[in-house]
């Protein structure tokens, strides 16, 4: 069917006329495209460079998009980070310490039975559009989320406790509960300006994007485009120090290579959330520095006890062995911290000691002699030879009532630090006679194993906040579910001590000493029972342009991040560096670029001529 | 393109000629026909988008408040807000009828309507996704019909060897291959993004966007253009053999007329449908290439929605995206007997 050209074929026409008139006719429109080309892109090299504003933006890289613009609504991480840029808050955390600290709340003073907060906010703050912000505002954002259900979704849980909250005047709040609550001085709630809230309709569908933004905090969101960036300019009437830098501007990159080549680039001026290996890399780059931070995450798994309800009704399909603490005491003998440490975090991370990371000084806890559970497969052996767990014919343990310790382990696949860790737990665990069935599974799997009570082992991890009080009290009998799969734990835990521990740890809010002492205790139940088992305290990973960023502050000082922080420490302290080469990359690598582009048009359009032309000798 | 058969589509639009019932007239029951199959389609579709996707596993008031202090009346208020807590019957009503008043319903995660979300996110993939398959298209059949026409020879065989050497690179890896030589490297296209934040100005703004563009409609391109290429390869060759060629050539014809006024025509009718069907992805968008350079389009908002699983997100969008090809395969089956008069009762 191919049939191969004819050589006999005799020629036709003018061939070399047609030929080059095609020829020029190529030639003609890439030059033309190139001469278009060359002056536009003179044109907006020196806009671009002038939008850039040169040194005075700070641009960070975000993982996420901003999912809502309404603090009544957002809940990713970026967005919460916004809103501590662009709101104030009652009350700060310290960014050396992590304390809670006055912010618009100058002082505050508690009744005696602990049920009624006064504070008195300052008089000296003013929304971005200029009309002041009163005791009034405060109220109105707290009684608001009281009030209204779709006001209360992001930050509704820490409310739910008011039994009212007043503006005494313009700068008094009193605050009425219900039962004594530990975190009245860490009330993550952005306080957002009344006269135009009070306008709103629908607070559950209300996405703020009146733009600029007005708020009362160091930076004002002025422009935002959908999944791409988000704009903010600095507050210079902002009651603390105005910021140093003009404009940040957050923007969204989901892929955590291009993020690090944009550094690389000098595009962004941050990236967060890196890999051990990117850290590594990006180490050696010039103009970049890394921070290496105490995490404020741990990472652990939790072992299924045998999950009941709170009326005790059981159910899932929990190994039944695992009810017996000796055997979940003995997996984590055979545990080894340390090689987690060095072979999966590559030596960024911390073995951990209690529940919670070692960075809150104030409520970190390790076990201390014979209490710790260290990691002695020979000791683990021993207490399973000791309690009847006898060794099967395949070296696989069966439990005295004749179970096989046989366990599934769920790990979440989208997280590359948990799979190694997976793995790494079942080499050991075989090693004390337990054989593992790993489940490398989707998050959602994951977690409808562990809400119909149906896994062994499974992962887990929590962001830690300065106050801990949430992550202690996921941990109740209170929160187990009301009925089967209704969880919002990620534990079937249940211990009466624990839980009259966490009520005096709420109760003794105005001693922080008593409070710590109790807050330990309870990490030392948590680890005596070894349901809930943490493992490492990862190192938060970041880094950013030096020639770029001059300083930048970190919470906790030392040793703390950047990304993240309960505050705006970072960004509002953020020092421009001197040598302003930020704008320029941008323009002059348009200009290179295009050109390439064209470059490679003609000389696309000079071979394809080329070819025609050859192919035209060759046939005729 | 990346989320469907990577494999070339053949031709599926030429259907068998039949006899035409009396009293109706050929064309309209031509016409008639494919538009019904074409409804049927999108209904089944639509059914199979409200199941498919709670099928998945996960339940997305777990997965948006996960790691975060919430208490159950939030999450009961929540699901009360999305409608997860009617049986399902009742939310397939929902649905049904919010479909047929095209309200896909309001984002989980964005608390936005859906229809505002693809409304702002289609236009940036139709540019991207919409160039790239042109540019595909256009390299595609220069080269395919070269390397048909002189089969065999060096330059079919490196063309050939290229194009499917890059149609089998997976596509997020070129492109980071790409950001990683020209732009952190040698510094001549932004990393990613689809436009730099406070440039002004149309004729700015379309330069920055153009520069923005280059690296994913480059990496696009280099792994789509092999299937028009190898479609028209294999159609050029087809027609290579026969007679009326050799007529053309008889009457004196030069090759390049031959090819071009002859054979090209001819060959160009399966291609004609491959350009169409991709013409409907094109709205799917790609996905993994809009991920890496981080390009605001629908294919990295149906893949983040996924993760959660936002339902009235991704319900909507596969909705959208199968729609799109089915009404392009009906208009490519509407075009083809024009091109076509064999096609013609």
């Amino acid at each position: 069917m191919a049939r191969q050209q004819d050589p006999s074929r005799p020629p036709a026409g003018t061939p070399k006329t047609l030929k080059n008139r095609a020829a020029v006719r190529t030639a003609a429109a890439v030059t033309a495209a190139a001469l278009t080309a060359v002056p536009a892109l003179s044109a907006a090299a020196p806009a671009a460079a002038d939008s850039e504003g040169a040194a005075d933006t700070l641009t960070i890289a975000a993982s996420q998009p901003v999912d809502s613009l309404s603090p009544f609504l957002a809940q990713r991480l970026i967005s919460t980070s916004i809103h501590r840029l662009a709101y104030d808050y009652l009350t700060n955390y310290d960014p050396e310490t992590n304390e809670p600290i006055p912010a618009l709340a100058e002082s505050w003073k508690t009744s005696d039975d602990g049920l009624t907060w006064t504070y008195t906010i300052r008089d000296d703050v003013t929304w971005s559009d200029g009309e002041p912000l009163t005791a009034e505002d405060v109220a109105w954002t707290y009684t608001t989320m009281m009030e209204d259900e779709g006001a209360a979704t992001a930050n509704g849980n820490f409310v739910a406790n008011f039994a009212s909250a007043k503006a005494l005047d313009d700068t008094t709040l009193q605050i009425k509960l219900e039962e004594p609550q530990a975190t009245m001085l860490a009330l993550d709630i952005p306080i957002v300006p009344k006269h135009i809230w009070e306008d709103v309709e629908d607070y559950s569908t209300f996405d703020n994007d009146g733009f600029p933004i007005v708020g009362s905090g160091p930076f004002v969101i002025t422009g935002h485009k959908p999944n791409q960036s988000i704009t903010l300019e600095a507050n210079e009437d902002y009651w603390r120090d105005p910021p140093k830098f003009d404009r940040l501007v957050f923007r969204y990159m989901p892929e955590q290579d291009a993020q690090v080549e944009a550094l690389r680039a000098g595009e962004v001026s941050f990236v967060s959330n890196l890999t051990p290996a990117q850290a590594d890399a990006l180490k050696q780059t010039e103009n970049v520095t890394v921070n290496v931070a105490d995490g404020k995450r741990f990472q652990g798994f939790t072992i299924n006890p045998g999950a009941s309800t709170q009326d005790g009704q059981e159910f899932g399909d929990g190994h039944p062995a695992l009810k017996d603490r000796v055997l979940r005491r003995a997996i984590m003998r055979a545990i080894d911290k340390k090689e987690i440490v060095e072979s999966v975090y590559g030596g960024y991370a911390q073995a951990a000691g209690g529940y919670i990371p070692a960075r809150y000084d104030r409520y970190y806890w390790e076990p201390k002699g014979g209490e710790r559970l260290d990691f002695d497969p020979d000791a683990a052996n021993r207490m399973l030879d000791e309690a009847g767990y006898e060794r099967g014919d395949d070296g696989v343990r069966v439990s005295p009532e004749g179970d096989r310790l046989e366990f599934r382990m769920h790990v979440h696949n989208d997280r590359p630090d948990y799979v190694a860790m997976g793995k790494l737990l079942v080499e050991r665990l075989a090693d004390i006679g337990i054989e593992v069935e790993n489940r490398t599974v989707d998050p959602g799997v994951l977690s409808d194993a562990l809400h119909s009570g149906e896994f062994d082992l499974i992962f887990t991890g929590w962001t830690v906040n300065p106050d801990p009080d949430y992550v202690l009290g996921i941990h109740t009998c209170g929160a187990l579910p009301t009925e089967p799969g209704t969880m919002r734990s990620d534990a079937y835990f249940c211990n009466e001590d624990y839980d009259r521990l966490y009520e005096k740890q709420l109760a003794t809010y105005d001693d922080p000493e008593a409070r710590a002492a109790a807050v330990k205790k309870m990490q030392r139940i948590l680890y005596e029972e070894a349901v809930v088992n943490v493992l490492t305290y990862a190192d938060t990973l970041e880094a950013y342009r030096s020639d770029q960023i001059a300083s930048i502050q970190v919470q906790p000082d030392p040793g703390g991040n950047i990304w993240g922080q309960d505050g705006h420490w970072s960004w509002s302290s953020a020092v421009p560096a001197a040598d302003a080469a930020a704008g320029m990359g941008v323009s002059t690598g348009a200009l290179v670029g295009v050109g390439a582009v064209v470059l490679v048009a003609i000389g696309g359009g000079v071979y394809l001529m080329r070819r025609r032309a050859a192919g035209a000798e060759d046939r005729e | 393109m990346d989320t469907a058969s990577r494999a070339p589509a053949g031709r599926t639009a030429a259907g068998p000629p039949r006899r035409g019932r009396p009293g109706l007239h050929p064309a309209v029951r031509y016409l008639g026909g494919r538009v019904i199959t074409a409804l049927v389609s999108l209904l089944a579709v639509m059914v199979t988008s409200f199941f498919l996707f709670r099928v998945l596993p996960g339940d997305p008031v777990a997965a948006l408040t996960q790691g975060r202090a919430v208490s159950v009346d939030q999450l009961e208020a929540m699901r009360r807000d999305f409608g997860l807590d009617q049986p399902l019957p009742q939310q397939f009503l929902d649905y049904c009828l919010g479909m047929l008043t095209l309200d896909f319903g309001m984002s989980y995660e964005y608390r936005v309507p859906v229809s505002e979300l693809i409304a702002e996110r289609i236009g940036p993939t139709l540019l991207l996704a919409g160039t790239g398959t042109v540019l595909a298209a256009m390299l595609g059949l220069a080269l395919g019909t070269r390397a048909g026409w002189r089969r065999g020879s060096l330059m079919d065989r490196v063309d050939t060897g290229l194009a499917l050497t890059l149609w089998s690179v997976p596509s997020f890896w070129l492109g980071l291959l790409l950001i990683v030589l020209l732009a952190s490297g040698a510094g001549l296209f932004p990393t990613s993004g689809m436009s730099t934040p406070g440039v002004e100005g149309a004729f700015n703004v379309a330069l920055d966007v153009a520069h923005h563009m280059v690296l994913p409609v480059a990496t696009m391109v280099a792994v789509v253009y092999a299937q028009y290429m190898m479609i028209m390869r294999s159609s050029v060759l087809d027609e290579k053999g026969a007679d009326y060629l050799t007529t053309a050539r008889a009457k004196g014809l030069r090759d390049a007329a031959v090819l071009r006024r002859h054979a090209v025509p001819n060959a160009l009718l399966p291609t004609v449908t491959l350009i169409f069907l991709n013409l409907g992805r094109v709205v799917s968008g790609v996905i993994l290439i809009e991920t890496v350079f981080a390009w605001p389009g629908l294919g990295s908002l149906f893949y983040s929605g996924l993760r959660v699983p936002d339902l009235p997100i991704v319900q909507a969008l596969f909705v959208v995206f199968a729609g799109s090809v089915i009404v392009m395969n009906l208009l490519a089956d509407l075009v083809y007997p024009l091109l076509d008069p064999r096609v013609r009762t």
